[in-house]
């Protein structure tokens, strides 16, 4: 088959998609990862939890509750359609929604251990060196926890673009939408195309496998055994 | 040699109502409780003293605010930093901390790091030169260095520079030679006791090291078991009986002198004090230099009458002020004062009994070592 005749669509939404939502995790996990990395309450342990949830649940299990939460009798759904906004699954805000938490321990647990790794000190020099609370974490703890934060980020960024369960059941098919890489992918093999399969899926693990390389290169042999 | 005597008149800091360090912290943990209650002075140096537990390192994270006590009140100098209704957190309180380990910031520079907090004070407050602390530290060549370049002692340097660059009005130090070799030791110390010369700051020292104690502090908290055992000027403190520290091994009196006399054929310099005057190694220090003394109690030895034809030739009069038993049963400690100081002599208990030593009496301390400290 002639490959010009391929739908690129797909890869540039997934690409969209997963910038986006790694740069939104960053915003949330690095706060979320500090306050667990400091805190004594012992509300810990179960945000803990519920932040790996989504390492062990099947993405389908992930994918239906989210489903019915954003519908129109969810509760978030019938919030966000009182907003005037509508219901979120089926489209890409939702699929970008789904992508945050489903990719949040991807984020949250190396940014905490980075934090963890700091210890108390630098941050104690700091406070002794007049700087604020705020101050201390700009200017020691993210400094500091720079690899963990391009862990971080590398892996959400990664994660998101292997999603498949939870797109399918958040998104839909839907081209230009919510048709992501790995369900192009599906589409195309279930079409016996197997050719136009092969240029996105090679391409897929040619491009996971230099992430994954690069991320070992600048980190070092222990970024990953972190997790 | 010349029996002229000077007499150095209140050489010795005194506690003012007004420059003083009042400080209270009640504060329990699993097993180990702080209550301690001190005054010292607001200047000069004041070493907090013990052995590993007694709560130290504790008592100065609560003067710093790093440790929430249960109760607590620390007023400087008539300023309030902590009382029932003030808390001030630990980046408002006017303070440098040097802590054991160097703790650079890893990811700065030398220099950097040193401008850490000189950057977050105003301008008008910093009254302490970036250029003149690089000089006293000797740090001018290594400012472009990163953390993992420098020495044990570099490091510590620079962290004494980086802390003394926000311009404190308290500085605290908890053991900041501990983590260092005999070298670093011996690198650091001429450092720090020309910069406490420089800077009229009152220093907190936290220490468990005698020498250390009795090599640079004025004044002397001694805590054992998160309580104040005992706090006065070093000299009263290092020659009571009543305390542990004068019965250590190295126990030893430090006296404060000034330089009176060059003796260059043999080599000497004289040293005086209220009430005697000692020789030491030449030094050529310049005449009228205040100088530190250690006598240590095991060199002093006592005479009834003023020995002629003896190789020691530091000997004076002094009156004994206590005989107390030390802690080998063949030994005692006399307690000694010449001149408003005091100094110890540890014979053995015959030599007590055989010369018939009595409190009051004026006998001769026969000094076979002395070392100028400073």
């Amino acid at each position: 088959m002639n490959l010009s005749q391929l739908d690129f669509q797909p890869v540039w939404l997934t690409l969209q998609l997963a910038s986006i939502t790694t740069l939104l995790l960053l915003c949330l996990a690095t706060p979320l990862a500090w306050w667990l990395a400091n805190t004594t309450s012992r509300y810990r342990q179960v945000i803990n939890a519920l932040v790996a949830l989504p390492l062990v649940l099947p993405p389908t299990v992930l994918g239906f509750y989210l489903l019915l939460l954003l519908g129109p009798k969810g509760w978030l759904g019938q919030f966000t359609a009182s907003l005037g906004l509508g219901t979120l699954p089926f489209t890409f805000a939702g699929l970008v929604l789904a992508s945050v938490i489903y990719s949040l321990p991807f984020a949250v647990q190396p940014i905490q251990n980075a934090f963890i790794a700091i210890g108390r000190r630098p941050l104690e020099v700091a406070a002794t060196l007049r700087a604020s609370p705020w101050d201390r974490f700009i200017s020691v703890a993210l400094p500091l926890a720079k690899p963990g934060l391009l862990t971080g980020a590398v892996l959400c960024f990664a994660h998101t673009l292997g999603e498949f369960g939870v797109v399918l059941m958040i998104g839909g098919n839907i081209p230009g939408q919510t048709q992501v890489l790995s369900v192009a992918i599906f589409d195309h093999v279930e079409a016996y195309e197997y050719a136009a399969a092969h240029v996105l899926a090679a391409g897929m693990l040619g491009f996971s496998f230099l992430v994954l390389l690069t991320l070992y290169w600048r980190t070092g042999q222990h970024a990953l055994q972190r997790l | 040699m010349s029996a002229s005597i000077s007499t150095p008149s209140s050489a010795k800091p005194s506690i003012s109502t007004k420059l003083c360090i009042d400080a209270s912290f009640q504060l329990q943990r699993d097993n180990f409780t702080l209550d301690s209650t001190f005054t010292a002075p607001g200047s000069g140096v004041t070493a907090l003293f013990g052995p590993s537990g007694s709560g130290k390192t504790t008592l100065l994270r609560c003067i710093a605010g790093l440790e929430q006590p249960d109760r607590a009140h620390f007023t400087i100098n008539g300023q309030c930093w902590q009382d029932e209704k003030i808390n001030l957190a630990v980046h408002r309180r006017p303070i440098a901390y040097v802590f054991q380990e160097a703790s650079l910031f890893p990811h700065l520079n030398v220099r950097d790091n040193m401008r850490y907090g000189w950057r977050r004070i105003a301008k008008q407050q910093r009254k302490i030169q970036f250029d003149d602390v690089s000089v006293w530290l000797g740090l001018e060549d290594l400012l472009e260095r990163r953390p993992e370049q420098l020495s044990g002692g570099q490091r510590q340097r620079v962290a004494i520079a980086r802390a003394l660059l926000t311009s404190p009005q308290l500085l605290l130090m908890d053991e900041p030679l501990a983590s260092l070799d005999a070298n670093g030791k011996a690198e650091i110390l001429p450092y720090l006791e020309s910069l406490w010369q420089e800077l009229d700051i009152p220093v907190l020292y936290v220490s468990h090291a005698p020498e250390e104690v009795q090599q640079l502090a004025d004044h002397l908290i001694l805590l054992d078991q998160g309580h104040v055992v005992a706090s006065g000027a070093l000299n009263t403190l290092l020659t009571d009986p009543l305390l542990a520290i004068s019965h250590f091994e190295e126990a030893a009196a430090v006296l404060d002198a000034h330089v009176v006399a060059h003796d260059k054929e043999f080599h000497l310099t004289s040293l005086a004090f209220d009430g005697a005057q000692v020789s030491v190694s030449y030094n050529g220090l310049p005449l009228g230099h205040k100088a530190r003394l250690r006598i240590c109690a095991r060199d002093v030895s006592l005479a009834l009458v003023q020995p002629l034809q003896i190789s020691i030739s530091n000997s004076f009069a002094v009156r004994v002020v206590s005989i107390d038993p030390d802690r080998d049963p063949s030994q005692m400690l006399v307690r000694c004062e010449v001149g408003g100081q005091h100094l110890l002599s540890r014979i053995t208990r015959r030599s007590v009994h055989l010369l018939k030593i009595e409190l009051g009496q004026q006998v001769y301390a026969q000094v076979k070592s002395v070392a100028l400290m400073k």
